[in-house]
């Protein structure tokens, strides 16, 4: 299951700067929080690249935020586990645990699909 | 107990350990939790596991000057800040001063969706960062079983922590983890299978209505610690754990002597009064005056300047205050003097363990000399008679160890045999005085002996007492042909005796007189026989006179008529013998 990830899939910050975004006004803005550059971190990366280009073109925002560099930083969103993926818009909030790699259960836990 | 650090003292061969500054704990543990090792905390809900570890963590940033890090699944910072603040834990300012560090770990299950594979990670990164940002030596994580009940995988969390716990100790941390008690477990998940250095339980348990906190270690790897349940509580400055039953019989033995407080008294026993710190037990019926002879004493140790502690598990201050000084005692200035302290509770209030707890820390905090427990009987509507001879053993051994006086009040029911204490606790008791009303002639009156003193020559004589507006009074009682008595049977006996005395007294005087008189009479008779004698004797002396005399003239007249008869010489010479004789006939 594990891929090596290309060149691409790997652009990410560490310190909060959002990555490559889609359109303007990203409707959706979401953060995904992993420790380091592991297999896991980079697959759920991958896979949530790869949901957002299918459903959510033009419309979304991704942030990546590595705790190892910026450990503080899991503070602010109560993050325990990585990766996790943060939808921070649309509200409420919703927290996304695990490398994504079920997509059905990604799109159901980001409202896009209903339950 | 010494607060100092004294982790770089201990010899290298014996497991390292961690002052938690919590009184009383160290000593139980010989010396705090394992250093640099996690140690769980377990307990029901209420048990005071919070409270233990966030004290464990205050106490080290403020005594020993480790910071540390509470890592909270349960209350959030403020939750946790204003919780402790009532102990006087001032973790604002803690935390301002870089010694802790709360992080508030909030899991809102029904916003988390898993899906695939995960670790925590960010968990272990928050808390290495937070360790790592103050340089802390203490870690709570309190209470971690929430993760279960947060996250769905429970193999991954089980992997995890165990993961944590390996990390925690190549860290080089004191930890303490609290944990929920499962049925029949010490921890609902098992938590103590990863945590395998030090469990400590901790315990509510309520008895005949009345909670008692207890604090047992179950585990504790590479040392030896006490293996009771030992009871603690939480009170306005925190925990206190009470190493209490580890007291032995190696105190000293003084030599001086404490006043009862009552001059009588004092003679009845040796002229001193009791050895100090031993333990006085004085039993009797209701109403004997118990409690006024141990105002006696407690005035009487006031008035040398020391300090009394009075627990009074029956009358409030003001009452006793009040009753006392019905019988001339004045406590009153003695408590504003800081001299005297009350310690007022209904038995009821707590547990045993808790009262004995109370008794421990008031005495820490007064330090006085002498110690009243008004009544001791009491205690058994708390506990039973097992349970209150142990607390009082333990109280008993504690003061002896302060080199305290202690005097304990035990009720008697009239009933029972006067010379059995209800607690079962004369045996302890260095001396013991029985106050018994004796009931005679329709009347009550009281009575007090000694019934034992060790080390004491005393009075083995029943007195009576009694309470004057000045105190108690001690009276001999009387004992005569008609046995002991006392009261007004006693006043009426001395009453007769003083007649009876008068009589012997007159009747003694009426004697003295008679035969000054009988004197008198024979000297007069004596002179007037003598004056008689002289009389008659003077008398006679004429009489004989007047006879020589005559003789003399008889003797001269011859004499002369044979001068003119011209007698021949020779018949003269007769006759003039014949006038000396009779002139020394005269002369006799």
């Amino acid at each position: 299951m594990k891929q090596t990830p290309t060149k691409k899939q790997r652009q990410k910050s560490s310190n909060g700067r959002p990555t490559q975004a889609d359109g303007e006004l990203s409707r959706w803005n979401l953060r995904l929080y992993v420790a380091g550059q592991t297999p896991r971190s980079v697959s759920a990366f991958r896979n949530l690249k790869e949901i957002c280009e299918e459903y959510l073109k033009g419309q979304y925002h991704i942030e990546v935020i590595d705790l190892m560099e910026n450990p503080m930083l899991a503070r602010g969103d109560q993050i325990l586990a990585v990766p996790t993926l943060v939808r921070k818009l649309p509200q409420p909030i919703r927290k996304i645990i695990g490398d994504l790699s079920n997509t059905e259960r990604v799109l159901v836990g980001l409202d896009i699909q209903p339950r | 107990m010494s607060r100092q650090i004294r982790r770089n003292s201990q010899p290298l061969r014996s497991l390292p350990k961690e002052r938690t500054g919590i009184p009383g704990f160290d000593e139980i543990t010989r010396g705090g939790l394992p250093a640099g090792r996690p140690t769980l905390v377990c307990g029901s809900a209420g048990a005071g596991k919070t409270l233990f570890a966030m004290e464990f963590l205050v106490r080290g940033a403020t005594l020993f000057d480790e910071p540390g890090v509470f890592m909270s699944f349960e209350e959030s910072d403020h939750e946790l800040a204003t919780n402790v603040a009532s102990l006087g834990f001032d973790l604002n300012q803690l935390i301002a001063d870089k010694k802790l560090i709360l992080d508030y770990v909030f899991i809102e299950r029904s916003e988390i969706e898993e899906t695939g594979e995960y670790d925590l990670e960010a968990l272990f990164l928050r808390l290495w960062h937070a360790i790592d940002s103050i340089g802390a030596k203490r870690v709570v994580l309190d209470t971690l079983e929430a993760l279960f009940s947060a996250l769905p995988n429970e193999a991954i969390v089980r992997a995890e922590l165990r993961r944590l716990f390996r990390w925690l100790k190549e860290k080089g941390v004191t930890a303490v983890i609290t944990c929920e008690r499962g049925e029949g477990t010490l921890t609902r998940y098992g938590l103590e299978e990863y945590v395998a250095d030090c469990v400590i339980l901790l315990d509510n348990r309520v008895q005949n209505q009345i909670s008692t906190r207890r604090m047992r270690i179950i585990k504790y790897r590479g040392t030896s610690h006490g293996t009771n349940e030992y009871p603690f509580f939480i009170d306005d400055k925190g925990f206190s754990v009470l190493p209490i039953t580890s007291l032995g019989l190696s105190h000293e033995a003084p030599t001086e002597y404490v006043s009862t407080g009552i001059e009588r008294l004092d003679t009845m026993l040796n002229g001193h009064g009791f050895y100090k710190s031993s333990s006085i037990l004085i039993s009797g019926t209701a109403g004997t005056g118990k409690s006024t002879l141990a105002a006696h004493f407690i005035n009487a140790a006031c008035t040398r300047g020391e300090r009394a502690l009075f627990f009074a598990f029956e009358e409030s201050q003001d009452q006793i205050i009040r009753n006392m000084r019905s019988v001339g005692i004045d406590l009153e200035k003695f408590v504003k003097k800081g001299l005297l302290k009350f310690q007022n509770a209904r038995p009821s209030a707590w547990g045993l363990e808790v009262h004995l707890a109370m008794i421990h820390k008031a005495i820490d905090d007064f330090k006085p000399s002498v110690v009243v427990v008004d009544p001791i009987t009491n205690f058994l509507a708390v506990g039973d008679q097992i349970d209150a001879k142990a607390m009082l053993t333990r109280l008993i051994d504690f003061l002896k160890m302060r080199q305290i006086t202690g005097m304990f009040n035990s009720l008697t029911s009239a009933q029972s045999e006067i010379e059995d204490s209800e607690v079962g606790v004369s045996s302890l008791m260095d001396a013991w005085l029985l106050v018994r009303t004796i009931e005679s002639n329709g009347e009550r009156n009281r009575g007090l002996y000694i019934l034992k003193a060790r080390g004491i020559a005393h009075s083995n004589q029943v007195r009576e007492f009694l309470l004057t507006d000045h105190g108690i009074e001690l009276i001999d009682a009387y004992i005569g042909a008609e046995g002991v008595l006392m009261g007004s049977a006693r006043s009426i006996q001395l009453g007769r005796e003083r007649a009876s005395e008068v009589a012997r007294q007159q009747a003694t005087a009426r004697k003295q007189r008679e035969l000054r008189r009988k004197q008198e009479l024979y000297e007069a008779q004596l002179q007037s026989l003598k004056s008689q004698y002289e009389t008659e004797r003077d008398a006679i002396l004429m009489e004989l006179d007047e006879e020589q005399n005559r003789l003399k003239e008889a003797a001269d007249q011859r004499l002369e008529i044979a001068r003119l008869r011209k007698a021949d010489s020779r018949g003269m010479k007769i006759d003039e013998n014949g006038a000396r004789k009779a002139r020394k006939g005269a002369v006799r």
